[in-house]
């Protein structure tokens, strides 16, 4: 395993990340593909045994290790699929909304709206007393 | 047994070719149906012979050598909870069909719901870790379509933390397989014990923490929980049923694979907090909730809990009183959502306060939601207290007074958010306000009642033969804490 | 609905769509001992049929009205998963292949493995999948709705 290929996976799996991280559906399903591939990477170069093609017509033994390929190809298949899915996904949402921005999680926007308007309430009920103290015409 | 093992995973995939191809309604039920029909078929062949004969039945593809070919293997835990899905997802099935208009309408419900169905059973019967992956795949593809079937704009937000959380968990997965095939040279779980146990202990760490994240936050244990309670509820009800009875468990059954066959009592410890954190968050969660499908969702998240302690005990009796609980948690939960999408489907509303009365309307109804209710909570003659007591009891043997300590709390607030149900859909006037003919719900939904129904007495039924149930748990547990009982059998036949 | 066609794009469409289809299924049927098979021959094919979708000219095509994609994907599912089936009704395990030989007088020994078939599956469910994906995410999806949306540029 050269060590080029080690930096490589380094950098898809931080780039994967980081575009995962985002707002955007589109970005998050472009990390996805990304970090797959860094997935992928990884498996054949940590676990391939090296030599010729694992072919049988026309290659002398020893083969290199047919399995991580197979894994790595059905691995492929899946994230094929995976893609064509989050990109319908992505294309839905914009069709309803105009944008694919991910929302927060619901549980976190019923509590920031609870917050709201118990601090709307709270200014209120200030005001209330501000504008009764200064109806009683003494200034606080 | 070669081709019965099979079954269960080809006889959907063929069901699912077929409805693919044929979208009339009528027709696309009778081929699920059957399909199906043939899986609870070759599962109950499989269970009956698992505790029978063979303890361990197991069949190559393709004719290969033990070493190179795709292995299927159902030990005791395996059948049991094979037969379990299959027969709930052919009772959900039912379910689903009588509830007809919403979710089976689209054509391509039925064939979706035969994949996952073909996900479900392979990942049962996997015999390496790499088919794993590959059925968890299969499984959770069917599921984000199911998931995202009507295309609403809440399925599709809902949709997208779901799917994106799995995708994540995929690729972790993926990565563990990949790192374990790089450090011993095999992904067979029959040949993986031994290699894993030569390796140096950081890399033993290593690669079960990896596991248990992966399959952690498909089980949604504590801190990896928090996607669920978003995503299912906005699935129509006998999706969720679904979800709710099965999904988390296969990963559950993964933690409990990770944990007795792969690295024997590695993370005992981390998993005991894990357990009681993921107990006391769900109960705590779903106390706060006033929807009723939200606090069921909660309470997947909880009961998930007490599985993964009798995992974390990790002796005989522990393991034993895990497999039973199974046993009984997965029908209970299903049939709590399939109450629950019998409601919705009257009322339109499962909010408490825009519905009321129903024990009014229906008492038989009110008694199909009680029973799994006081179950679920583990209150005496049901199945829910057997299996807690178990439990219990196996930890009063390990002296963790802590962590029992925690249960117990936890059931009674269980028992709280039960009666919090009861009294915000059951009780009170009628709401919304119906006219007289409409006021026996059943009268209108037969099949969807019929199907909970069925699904209760099963419930019913684990509790009346807990005895001979618990026999065979105990022998699950026994393979399970025996791993050369498995390597022994995949290697010798 | 239409407003630009280059002429470009459809003459190699013309020319190129029958000989990517060949290719495809000579890549299909030389996956049993060598590089190729029925995923790689299914994803080439797919090409072809992007190129003719990207052309329009596949709603000129009566033969689209026939084979909806949905009825393709399935038809390969069929295809594939009989075949897994199929030895277990001669006592073998799921998935096991089995070798015809025959001898043609002019043409020499022809052999038959039945995995070919499952590979054939495979080449025609991939087919369909990306028809779908076409139909699903392609610019007809905006036609099929009443209100299309303005499309981005």
């Amino acid at each position: 395993m050269s060590f080029l290929l080690v930096v490589l996976i380094g950098v898809l799996f931080a780039a994967g990340t980081y575009l995962l991280l985002q707002r955007s559906l589109t970005q998050i399903v472009l990390g996805i593909g990304v970090l797959a591939n860094g997935v992928n990477m990884l498996i054949l170069a940590t676990s391939a045994r090296q030599g010729t093609p694992p072919i049988v017509e026309g290659n002398e033994p020893p083969f290199t290790d047919p399995v991580p390929q197979a894994l790595v190809l059905t691995a492929i298949v899946i994230g094929f699929a995976l893609t064509a899915f989050l990109t319908a996904l992505a294309w839905r949402l914009w069709t309803i909304e105009g944008h694919d921005l991910v929302e927060d999680d619901i549980e976190d926007r019923m509590v920031a709206r609870r917050l709201i308007s118990d601090h709307h309430r709270d200014v209120r009920d200030r005001e209330d007393v501000d504008i009764d103290s200064s109806e009683d015409g003494s200034p606080a | 047994m070669n081709a019965v093992l099979a079954l269960p995973i080809i006889a959907p995939l063929v069901g699912a070719a077929l409805t693919i191809m044929f979208r009339h309604s009528i027709l696309q039920r009778i081929i699920s149906f059957t399909a199906l029909s043939i899986s609870l078929i070759s599962a109950i062949i499989i269970t009956v012979d698992v505790s029978r004969d063979t303890d361990i039945a197991v069949s190559r593809l393709g004719g290969w050598p033990a070493n190179i070919a795709i292995t299927l293997v159902a030990d005791r835990l395996a059948a049991m909870l094979l037969l379990i899905s299959v027969s709930l997802l052919v009772i959900v099935l039912c379910f689903a069909i009588g509830q007809g208009a919403r979710d089976e309408h689209s054509p391509i419900y039925h064939p979706v719901y035969l994949v996952l169905a073909a996900g479900i059973s392979q990942a049962f019967l996997a015999g390496d870790l790499f088919n794993l992956f590959v059925a968890f795949e299969l499984m959770l593809m069917a599921s984000y379509v199911l998931l995202t079937l009507d295309g609403t704009d809440k399925q599709i937000k809902s949709g997208v933390t779901y799917v994106v959380l799995n995708v994540l968990k995929s690729l972790l997965l993926l990565t563990a397989v990949g790192l374990i095939f790089a450090a011993t040279g095999t992904v067979s779980m029959s040949e993986l014990p031994e290699l894993l146990a030569a390796l140096p202990v950081g890399v033993r760490t290593g690669l079960n923490l990896l596991l248990l994240v992966a399959f952690g936050i498909k089980a949604a244990v504590f801190p990896l929980y928090f996607w669920l309670p978003d995503s299912y509820p906005s699935a129509p009800s006998s999706v969720t049923a679904v979800f709710a009875g099965l999904l988390t468990k296969v990963g559950v059954y993964g933690i409990i694979r990770t944990e007795t066959l792969l690295f024997p009592g590695n993370q005992a410890n981390l998993l005991l907090w894990v357990a009681a954190f993921t107990m006391v968050v769900g109960v705590i969660g779903a106390l706060a909730q006033s929807q009723m499908k939200r606090i069921l969702s909660f309470h997947i998240i909880s009961q998930i809990g007490y599985i993964v302690m009798g995992v974390a005990l990790g002796t005989k009796a522990a393991l034993a009183a895990t497999v039973f609980y199974l046993m009984h948690h997965i029908p209970v939960k299903a049939s709590l959502f399939l109450v629950e999408g019998i409601v919705e489907r009257e009322t339109g509303e499962t909010e408490f306060d825009k519905v009321g009365g129903l024990a009014r309307r229906s008492g038989f109804f009110a008694l199909l939601f009680m029973i799994p209710a006081l179950s679920l909570a583990g209150i005496p003659p049901f199945s829910g207290f057997l299996a807690k007591y178990s439990l219990l009891r196996a930890g009063f043997d390990g002296d963790q007074w802590l962590i029992i300590g925690i249960a117990i709390a936890v059931s009674l607030l269980t028992l709280i958010s039960m009666t919090k149900i009861w009294i915000g859909l059951f009780w009170g006037e009628i709401m919304p306000p119906v006219p007289a003919e409409r006021v026996g719900i059943l009268r209108h939904h037969q099949l969807m009642t019929l199907s909970s129904a069925v699904l209760i007495a099963g419930t019913l039924g684990v509790a009346f033969m807990a005895n001979p149930l618990y026999e065979f748990c105990v022998g699950a547990a026994e393979q399970l804490i025996n791993p050369m009982m498995y390597v022994k059998a995949v290697r010798g036949s | 609905m239409k407003t630009m066609r280059s002429v470009i794009l459809d003459e190699a469409d013309r020319w190129l769509f029958p000989v990517v289809l060949l290719v495809s299924v000579y890549l299909t049927f030389r996956g049993h001992n060598a590089p190729g098979g029925g995923f790689i021959g299914g994803l080439v094919a797919s090409a072809a049929f992007v190129l003719r979708y990207l052309t329009g000219r596949h709603r000129e095509d009566p033969i689209y009205e026939v084979f909806r994609p949905h009825t393709i994907l399935g038809a390969g599912m069929l295809v594939s998963t009989i075949t897994a089936l199929a030895p277990l009704f001669f006592g073998d395990s799921l998935l096991e292949s089995h070798i015809w030989k025959w001898k043609i007088p002019v043409f020499g020994e022809l052999k038959i493995v039945s995995s070919t078939f499952f590979d054939l599956g495979v080449y025609i469910l991939v087919i369909g999948v990306v028809l779908s994906i076409l139909v699903a995410l392609g610019i007809d999806q905006d036609e099929n709705e009443d209100n299309p949306n303005e499309a981005p540029a």
